[in-house]
């Protein structure tokens, strides 16, 4: 079986969730007794491809053209369609970026397959992986398996395998340029922009109380903010209170808005979307107050209590104010 | 501009979700259902541009007979009309799923198809970029945002990290709604009882000539996650919890 791993580059930065899926390649591919090989499509690319030298992969294809120097779903569906014509890969695994998440789909379904999507491990059985993925936002498990012919695609969640897992060796790199013409592409796209500079900085703060869903209200957000104020720390949310426009979305942790690890993160309300989870987890302590202990929060958070916000928190202010 | 929204209807956001004994799916029979929410922000995003330029909304919908509620509250925010693909989609995975999808489609010659990004459900999050594939239709996924353009639409698409791109492209076209694209609408009680008057037609797999066919990947069992991380879990009054969740804060975890 031979496997290969495709990486995410944006103007000669890698996408750092490529390295995370690296070591699951080389992990899947150990197990199977083959190495797996790496990919990465642009323009120009061949010295950062090179840096893939010094990891264990059997070979480094660089996919260079220069329709692949601004990313669109036509040109990597192309270019992918046709690296599969001539390598015939079996498994092709992805980060699961916003990115993959655009083509992985067009791709798979150009090749009358559906990709795994959002993958968060796996086992083998009878030599075949059994990947795992998330239901219902978390709160249950899947087993899936692929049926019928290679190839095969999968795509890796965030934080899923660890990057420095990563095993190291020695490879080439070996150019494959495909053909692309212009109009093949039938989106323009322009260049990248933040909407504004961003006036709180989470990253900085020790202590961050993150409020979500479970606050019910845009006037109950209140509470959270005077727990925030008593414990010392910054007021953050998840998505949908940043959608709801009752915090602005500069206070956003999660995949879309700020990665943060303060040494305090107490999560209220907040069920915990693995689009959350990925912004927080990395945070020293852990605390959620949710009604719901089947709650996907309670997976990363240290401590907990299961019931209603409402009741708690004021509890937790005058604990808290007591303490000082 | 004519307009069709593909919609879903998944459990409801609160739902405990007891496993079936098959291990296979979740035991439903007592469970509430409501409008996948980003598909809620795509039928909103579908009825501003109808509102802007003109043209017709159409919500499309696969799912049992129980979806028609869900159906009937999108044509009372205001869908000009409905397609309900009765099945139960249980036995599709996504590109069966989307087959469908493009097989009811097809004859409808909409410029603009929306979706919401994923479900809440299964959550594959492909049902979008697979139904423009096979429509044959240049696609953007995680859209904030779409207006009218000389070659047809320029939409601002999300990016990791607080990072955006507009992307412009000519119709027709499909996008996928993130969640938050705008505040949403709730139906009128003009809306409600004009939506009594909607059209809703009914279509079947087989009536559109669609099998199931090979399916891809196979989802063998679901199961609740392990926990891996051992959670120290505060009960008592909500006054004790939160006594000792400070004890710990401060002579534990030592961060206040």
């Amino acid at each position: 079986m031979s496997i290969v791993v495709v990486m995410e580059q944006r103007a000669g930065q890698w996408n750092r969730m490529s390295f995370e899926t690296l070591a699951a390649a080389q992990q899947i591919a150990g197990e199977l007794g083959v190495t797996a090989s790496a990919a990465v499509l642009g323009h120009g690319i061949e010295a950062l491809a090179g840096e893939l030298a010094g990891k264990q992969v059997e070979k480094i294809y660089a996919i260079e053209h220069e329709l692949l120097k601004d990313y669109t779903p036509d040109a990597y569906c192309l270019a992918l369609g046709q690296f599969i014509d001539r390598f015939q890969p079996h498994l092709l695994l992805f980060p699961h970026t916003y990115q993959v998440r655009d083509f992985l789909p067009k791709l798979a379904t150009s090749r009358d397959r559906v990709a795994v999507s959002d993958v968060i491990g796996h086992r083998m059985e009878g030599g075949h992986p059994v990947l795992v993925r998330q239901l219902f936002q978390g709160k249950v498990n899947a087993d899936v398996r692929f049926v019928g012919d290679f190839p095969h695609f999968a795509s890796m969640q965030a934080g899923a395998y660890r990057a420095d897992q990563a095993i190291a060796g020695a490879s080439t790199v070996e150019v494959f340029q495909p053909s692309i013409a212009p109009a093949q592409i039938r989106t323009a796209p322009q260049d990248l922009f933040r909407e504004s500079q961003r006036a709180v900085d989470l990253g900085a703060a020790d202590i961050i109380v993150s409020v979500g869903r479970g606050i019910k209200e845009a006037d109950n957000i209140a509470l959270v903010q005077k727990l925030a104020d008593a414990l010392g720390g910054e007021l953050a949310a998840s998505r949908p209170i940043c959608d709801a426009g009752w915090l602005p979305m500069e206070r956003q942790v999660g995949s879309s808005g700020q990665t943060v690890a303060p040494k305090l993160y107490l999560a209220v309300g907040i069920s915990g979307a693995i689009q959350h989870l990925v912004g927080m987890k990395g945070s020293r302590t852990i605390v959620a107050i949710n009604k719901d202990a089947n709650a996907p929060i309670f997976e990363v958070a240290d401590y907990g209590i299961v019931g209603d916000l409402f009741q708690v928190v004021p509890e937790l202010i005058a604990a808290v104010e007591r303490a000082k | 501009m004519k307009i069709v929204v593909a919609i879903k209807q998944v459990p409801a956001r609160d739902s405990q979700l007891p496993i079936s004994p098959s291990g296979k799916w979740i035991d439903d029979a007592d469970l509430t259902y409501e409008i996948n929410e980003p598909d809620a922000y795509a039928l909103e995003a579908g009825l501003q541009l109808k509102e802007q330029h003109g043209g017709e909304v159409v919500a499309l919908c696969a799912g049992p007979a129980r979806a028609a509620q869900t159906i009937r509250e999108a044509l009372a925010k205001g869908a000009d009309r409905a397609i309900h693909i009765e099945e139960d989609m249980a036995a599709f995975d996504p590109l069966a799923a989307a087959k469908l999808l493009a097989a009811a489609v097809k004859s409808e010659s909409a410029d603009l198809i929306l979706t919401g990004l994923q479900s809440d459900d299964l959550g594959y999050g492909q049902t979008g970029p697979i139904l423009a594939e096979l429509l044959g239709m240049p696609h953007a996924t995680i859209i904030m945002q779409v207006e009218k353009s000389a070659a047809g639409i320029r939409v601002k698409r999300e990016l990791e990290d607080g990072w955006f791109q507009h992307v412009e492209m000519a119709l027709p076209a499909l996008l996928t709604i993130q969640s938050g694209f705008s505040k949403l609408r709730y139906a009128t009680l003009m809306g409600i009882k004009k939506a009594k008057t909607k059209e809703v037609k009914k279509l079947t797999a087989e009536s559109l000539g669609v099998v199931s066919g090979t399916a891809r990947i196979a989802m063998d069992r679901i199961y609740l996650p392990e926990r891996t991380k051992r959670t120290q879990l505060f009960d008592g009054t909500p006054k004790e919890a939160a006594a000792k969740l400070v004890e710990k804060l401060r002579f534990e975890a030592r961060v206040i």
